[in-house]
């Protein structure tokens, strides 16, 4: 397998939330097409009964404990980072 | 372009505090060199400022008599992936060109408080994407021997910036080779600690399941000295661990070389200078032995399934919005989504949303993604069984010396055939390091790569401090 369509690539674009355009998304479904013949090597890999492993260390959820952080930001500081800002809010075209 | 080099930290530390060289002079000489090196491409920005201001400080708080930090007056590098204060944090991507963080990365809170003074940030392949540093969205770093060829990457530029005397040490994060492969490169020493020894909070986010933060030194006691600092557990990062860094061990070690990775396929200059090492660790009577590990040579393409998966996840909060580039052609909120991502991301980055949505999604999940996290098993497990009868595995850090620049950008496959050699201690969280080994015939930087098991970070760095020790003999 391994060969990525037009559509699949429109998909995954999409998926992305990334606006291609044509000319990238060819280069870009060439190059996904060699990687995944690439990682097609792990055909060859008999996993019957192996358990997947998601993180290295067998690490328990951690809860924090239920109390009010200061990180030192302030609401100002962040709503500083956003491009349009109004009224203490971000501002974003209509939705609705 | 060669600088004088800098004496080992303790020995400048002790010069701050007797005041015979002060901190404003040690900075200022790192500025001078950074000045120096321009055509190197190290930095995205200088901290010139915030950097004489701390330096300042040091310096009147020792004429006052107030004790200083372990680190007090000593100059480093930041790569620009950790959030600091005094210039913006870039990620070497336009998507954060003008982001100024708001707080500080608990690593470089905590080498503040011990002294160290941030010089500058350093360029990277734009979000730690790459293995040469020529994916940044401000130009390519130069390998420190040889102007034509790469940095290595991502953190090309912490790793010129200690090659070339710019400072005696520099921060750089590695989540698959990106310290251990550029410090190979240009001959520096270059940690990739026990996965979870240093607190992420206030680094931008690769692959959580295998980013760690190291550093790059020019000898192995420096470098432990620095991970010490910046080691151990933090509310704000749940992963991290208790502090490994100061752990001995007294017992003869046994090293295995691994066979896999000593074959026809490794560059011949680099298989002879690791022989070579080999060699002298077997003639200095470390209890040296072969072992073949079958296993590893899935660990690459389990790695490029399993990272950009978690890099897919992590890249989804750049939404043009909050905080980051915003596309000034959009007028819908998909298009600021689609064309802020378009614009803000180098291909890299697209690359690896791509696949990491591909390998996810529905239909492919269980072949791609769960298949990798199987693999990722056994290889771990190889380990486990590795380490029960040695307590340190040896390899080239690289297949080959550092390329040309150019050389691998137009194939993403060849490109990460670099890193096969460092990404499986990664996907294991296994403690590495990459020590200079020697150099080729035209000049250029070999390194040895020495991993050990969980938590043992301390004993590998001893072992690269005793050869160093040992020198040329």
């Amino acid at each position: 397998m391994s060969e990525i369509t037009d559509s699949e690539m429109k998909h995954l674009a999409e998926l992305s939330n990334l606006f291609l355009g044509d000319k990238e998304a060819k280069s870009l479904k060439r190059d996904l097409t060699r990687i995944l013949a690439y990682i097609d090597e792990l055909d060859e890999v008999d996993v019957t009964g192996v358990e997947p492993t998601y993180q290295v260390f067998d690490m328990e959820t951690v809860w924090r404990e239920d109390e009010e952080i200061d990180y030192g930001v302030s609401r100002v500081e962040l709503l500083e980072l956003a491009e349009q800002v109004k009224d203490n809010s971000v501002v974003v075209p209509k939705v609705l | 372009m060669m600088s004088e080099n800098w004496r080992k930290i303790p020995e400048i530390v002790r010069d701050v505090r007797s005041g015979a060289v002060s901190a404003v002079e040690n900075v200022e000489r790192a500025l001078a060199v950074a000045e120096c090196c321009k055509n190197y491409n190290i930095f995205v920005s200088i901290t010139k400022e915030r950097a004489l201001q701390r330096a300042t400080e040091i310096d009147q708080k020792v004429k006052a008599g107030v004790a200083v930090g372990e680190l007090a007056g000593v100059p480093y590098v930041l790569k620009d992936n950790f959030l600091d204060f005094g210039a913006k944090t870039t990620a070497s991507a336009k998507m954060l060109e003008g982001f100024v963080a708001p707080l500080q990365a608990t690593a470089v809170k905590k080498l503040e408080a011990a002294g160290a003074i941030c010089i500058g940030k350093s360029n990277l392949d734009a979000f730690a994407h790459g293995g040469s540093t020529e994916n940044s969205f401000f130009g390519v770093t130069k390998n420190s021997k040889d102007t034509r060829r790469v940095a290595g990457g991502s953190s090309g530029g912490s790793a010129v910036a200690v090659a070339l005397g710019v400072a005696p040490f520099a921060l750089g994060t590695d989540t698959g080779g990106s310290i251990r492969q550029p410090a190979a490169f240009n001959g520096v020493i270059g940690v990739k600690p026990t996965f979870g020894s240093v607190s992420r909070f206030g680094v931008v986010a690769m692959a959580s399941s295998t980013d760690t933060i190291g550093c790059f030194a020019t000898n192995a006691f420096d470098a432990r000295l620095v991970m010490n600092v910046m080691s151990g557990k933090d509310s704000w990062d749940s992963t991290t661990i208790d502090n490994d860094f100061m752990r001995h061990t007294s017992r003869k070690l046994r090293i295995g070389v691994i066979l896999d990775f000593m074959t026809d396929d490794v560059d011949r200059e680099v298989l002879t200078i690791v022989e070579k090492y080999v060699k002298k660790l077997d003639k200095k009577g470390y209890d040296v032995k072969t072992i073949k590990m079958s296993t590893l040579k899935y660990a690459l393409p389990v790695y490029y399934v399993v990272v950009p998966a978690e890099v897919a996840s992590n890249l989804a909060r750049y939404d043009g919005i909050r905080y980051g580039h915003r596309a000034r052609v959009a007028k819908t909120l998909p298009e600021i989504y689609g064309h802020s991502r378009d614009e803000g991301f180098m291909p890299e980055n697209k690359r690896r949303v791509l696949i990491g949505n591909f390998v996810l999604s529905s239909g492919f999940f269980d072949a791609y993604y769960l298949k990798a996290q199987k693999v990722r098993t056994l290889i771990i497990e190889e380990y486990r069984k590795a380490f029960a009868k040695f307590d340190v595995l040896l390899c080239p850090t690289t297949p080959t010396p550092a390329f040309k620049i150019g050389e691998k950008t137009d194939d993403p496959v060849k490109m990460y055939l670099e890193d096969v050699m460092t990404v499986p201690p990664s996907l294991a969280g296994l403690p590495a390091v990459s020590v200079p080994a020697g150099r080729t015939k035209s000049g250029l930087d070999v390194g040895v790569q020495l991993i050990g098991a969980r938590g043992s970070d301390a004993v590998i760095l001893t072992l690269a401090e005793q050869m160093e020790d040992y020198g040329e003999q």
